[in-house]
């Protein structure tokens, strides 16, 4: 059945089938996570995701474009993102060519040219606009990643795009798409955006995964480890999370780190081992200051205790 | 669990429970408009509604907007959708929201105050009288602690507070806006331009950087020590909120609390007191090492992140001072563009930083300032309004 999905790139026919399609491309997501995905696809509407960082919210854009055939269209955001950069600009240089150009034919008619140097060729197309394009494989899959590092200018104008998938351009007239893109916003919460834009999403909170799908998570990414080590890796990641500390590692840090301890043919974890590596789990000082000492050994004596 | 009084074949029953379900989580506190409704009847209808589970995650996602709200909707959902007779009454027992929370009369009491007030005589000599004595009344009214003050004094600066015009401290941005003084050529409308004149161009459009004024997070102490001021800074940060967009304030006394939406208010008398309704530790203890912890934790990273300028608003007497609150202050400083601490203990002439809160929290600030009175007030907007030099910090500390 999802080999079936994948090769026609069909939308699953229900949050069972959801679940195997991502699973099929090694995210292993939790159920509530394929609901909020099918319920998106069925009604058209963005999906919002929001929690911390590395908890595999990007990710999922990739694997289902990935999973439904479509293209990946990936508007990172910044401050200071604007029209130009995320929806459209003008191909100034080759406008102002084709004016001369018309000049030395002798062309005098400004309509005409005007017609002519605002067309579809002049016109260099960004993100947005690209995603309301038509696409041979179905509508592309949208990233709007890290919505919270743009300005509220730029939300403002993603609610026309969001709701109606149209923009429209002066010079041009209105693009409208001829179906709905599928569209993922990641938000790591560094601002709040505003309810405005989520009303028009459908909202989820991405957490840290529980023990067990966390170490499956890391048997599907890494796939030469060991059972021992994989399930030390996640005891221990688990431990430190519900430690107070200043950022706390998500999904994403916890494969780099398996992957780290398994090229460096760790079989185990020893104070040696996670002390060279600890970088790869916590990226503030003052938590890798924390770690040392009394607390690295509880720690760790507990992710190894069983074993 | 038995939910069969989703079923969808029985729409009107099921359009009922969805409406009634929405009016709980509205007075619960949630903001649930209609729209929800009907996305949460369509999507109801895309799933397989014999799952609890995915019913839930449903209409989660669609009632829910903020992660603050989870747990709210979580106890809602379990209370509403729990066995199909019990609900009925549990709908009829749900308040409407007008009855839940009936607003107090916003500017009852200025109404009051203003209608109980003696009128004036209209002689023209007292009312000369009345003005030359009122100027100096104004200048030491500039001067006088606030917590000095009578109420009618306290009356008097609450309206220069608010009339206090807040200029703005700018911040380039890195979006741009047609400026004709403008250092970037804007070659899409210079060409629109030139093509009314068959494609000669004559006028040249620029561009010039956007500015816009920098965030502000004010942490303002409720503790007891700082009761005599906390009413009034509040209605200073109120007027503040009012005039710019990215303002943020904190209460925090033995906890923290975010009241930034509550400030929000255009009524300052209302977006006061349902700042007081939000905070549960008013005038009590203070512990600022544990108040800053949590707000480095939870929301430096969500307000900060833009060159914010965090004002700090304590006496800094705090009981518990160990190694934990620099620690605190440093990330803190270290996280935001510019930390003022404004402290109205610094009123007092010889002042010397002797408690050991002050002496932890001094070396990670950039300045220290007294706010008590009328006139600091106005020099802290002055210093809000300056703009900031690009390595502030590093000139800061070589000046030190």
């Amino acid at each position: 059945m999802t080999s079936a999905a994948t090769s026609s790139g069909a939308v699953p026919a229900s949050v069972d089938a959801m679940l195997e399609l991502l699973t099929s491309r090694g995210y292993l997501a939790e159920r509530s996570l394929a609901t909020v995905t099918y319920l998106s696809l069925r009604m058209g509407r963005p999906l919002f995701l929001e929690g911390e960082a590395g908890v595999g919210k990007t990710e999922i854009a990739k694997v289902l474009s990935a999973a439904l055939g479509r293209k990946l269209i990936r508007l990172q955001c910044y401050e200071g993102l604007d029209v130009s950069s995320a929806v459209y600009e003008w191909n100034s240089a080759a406008q102002m060519i084709a004016i001369r150009m018309a000049e030395a034919a002798g062309d005098t008619d400004r309509d005409q040219l005007s017609s002519d140097i605002f067309a579809d060729r002049y016109m260099i197309k960004r993100p947005l606009l690209q995603a309301l394009e038509p696409d041979v494989a179905g509508p592309p899959v949208l990233l709007i990643d890290e919505l919270d590092r743009a300005d509220e200018a730029f939300e403002a104008y993603l609610l026309e795009i969001l709701s109606d998938f149209q923009v429209t351009i002066p010079e041009f007239g209105t693009v409208k798409a001829p179906s709905p893109p599928i569209v993922i916003i990641t938000s790591n919460r560094t601002r709040e955006i505003h309810d405005a834009l989520k009303r028009r999403c459908l909202y989820h909170w991405v957490d840290y995964p529980a023990a067990e799908r966390e170490l499956a998570i890391v048997k599907t990414r890494v796939p030469g480890i060991s059972v021992k080590l994989s399930q030390q890796v996640v005891r221990f990641v688990q431990a430190l999370r519900n430690q107070d500390f200043y950022k706390s590692p998500g999904v994403a840090e916890t494969i780099d780190w398996a992957t780290a301890l398994s090229e460096l043919d760790a079989r185990s974890l020893t104070p040696q081992v996670v002390g060279d590596t600890l970088g790869a789990l916590l990226k503030y000082q003052d938590d890798i200051t924390r770690m040392q000492g009394d607390t690295l050994q509880k720690v760790l004596k507990d992710a190894t205790s069983d074993n | 669990m038995a939910i069969n009084h989703l079923a969808p074949e029985q729409t009107e029953q099921f359009a009922d429970n969805i409406v009634g379900f929405a009016r709980a989580l509205r007075a619960a506190g949630m903001p649930v408009g209609p729209g929800a409704v009907i996305d949460a009847m369509s999507a109801l209808q895309v799933i397989d509604i014999g799952s609890r589970a995915d019913v839930f995650t449903t209409l989660e996602a669609i009632f829910v907007k903020r992660h603050e709200h989870a747990l709210i909707f979580k106890q809602a959902f379990n209370l509403f959708f729990r066995a199909s007779e019990e609900w009925k009454h549990m709908l009829d027992s749900v308040p409407l929201p007008e009855q839940a929370r009936k607003k107090p009369q916003a500017g009852s009491r200025r109404v009051q105050e203003a209608m109980s007030q003696p009128r004036m005589t209209e002689t023209p000599q007292h009312q000369e009288q009345d003005l030359r004595l009122s100027v100096s009344d104004k200048e030491i009214l500039q001067k006088k602690d606030f917590a000095q003050m009578s109420a009618a004094e306290i009356a008097e600066v609450l309206r220069a507070i608010e009339k206090m015009h807040l200029p703005q401290a700018e911040l380039l941005t890195r979006r741009h806006r047609p400026d004709p003084h403008g250092l970037r050529l804007d070659l899409r409308r210079t060409l629109r331009a030139s093509l009314r004149t068959g494609g000669d161009i004559i006028d040249i459009h620029r561009l010039g950087r956007i500015e816009k004024p920098a965030p502000i997070v004010a942490l303002l102490d409720i503790s007891g020590s700082m009761s005599e001021y906390t009413r009034l800074f509040l209605h200073f940060l109120h007027a503040i909120t009012d005039a710019r967009k990215r303002v943020s304030v904190f209460l925090f006394g033995t906890r923290l609390t975010n009241v930034t939406r509550a400030l929000r208010q255009r009524d300052p008398d209302e977006a006061l007191a349902s700042c007081s309704a939000a905070v549960e530790d008013w005038a009590g203890g203070t512990r600022i090492s544990a108040s800053l912890h949590n707000f480095n934790k939870l929301w430096a990273r969500r307000v900060l992140s833009q060159g914010a300028i965090v004002l700090l608003i304590s006496d800094g007497l705090e009981r518990e001072a160990d190694s934990k609150l620099a620690f605190e202050m440093d990330r803190l400083h270290r996280s935001c563009r510019r930390l003022i601490w404004l402290n109205p203990l610094l009123r007092f002439g010889g002042f010397e930083a002797k408690a050991q809160g002050i002496k932890m929290m001094l070396p990670h600030v950039d300045e220290f300032r007294p706010v008590h009175n009328l006139s600091s007030i106005q020099e802290l907007i002055t210093t809000l309004s300056r703009p900031l030099p690009p390595h502030h910090r590093s000139l800061i500390r070589s000046a030190a």
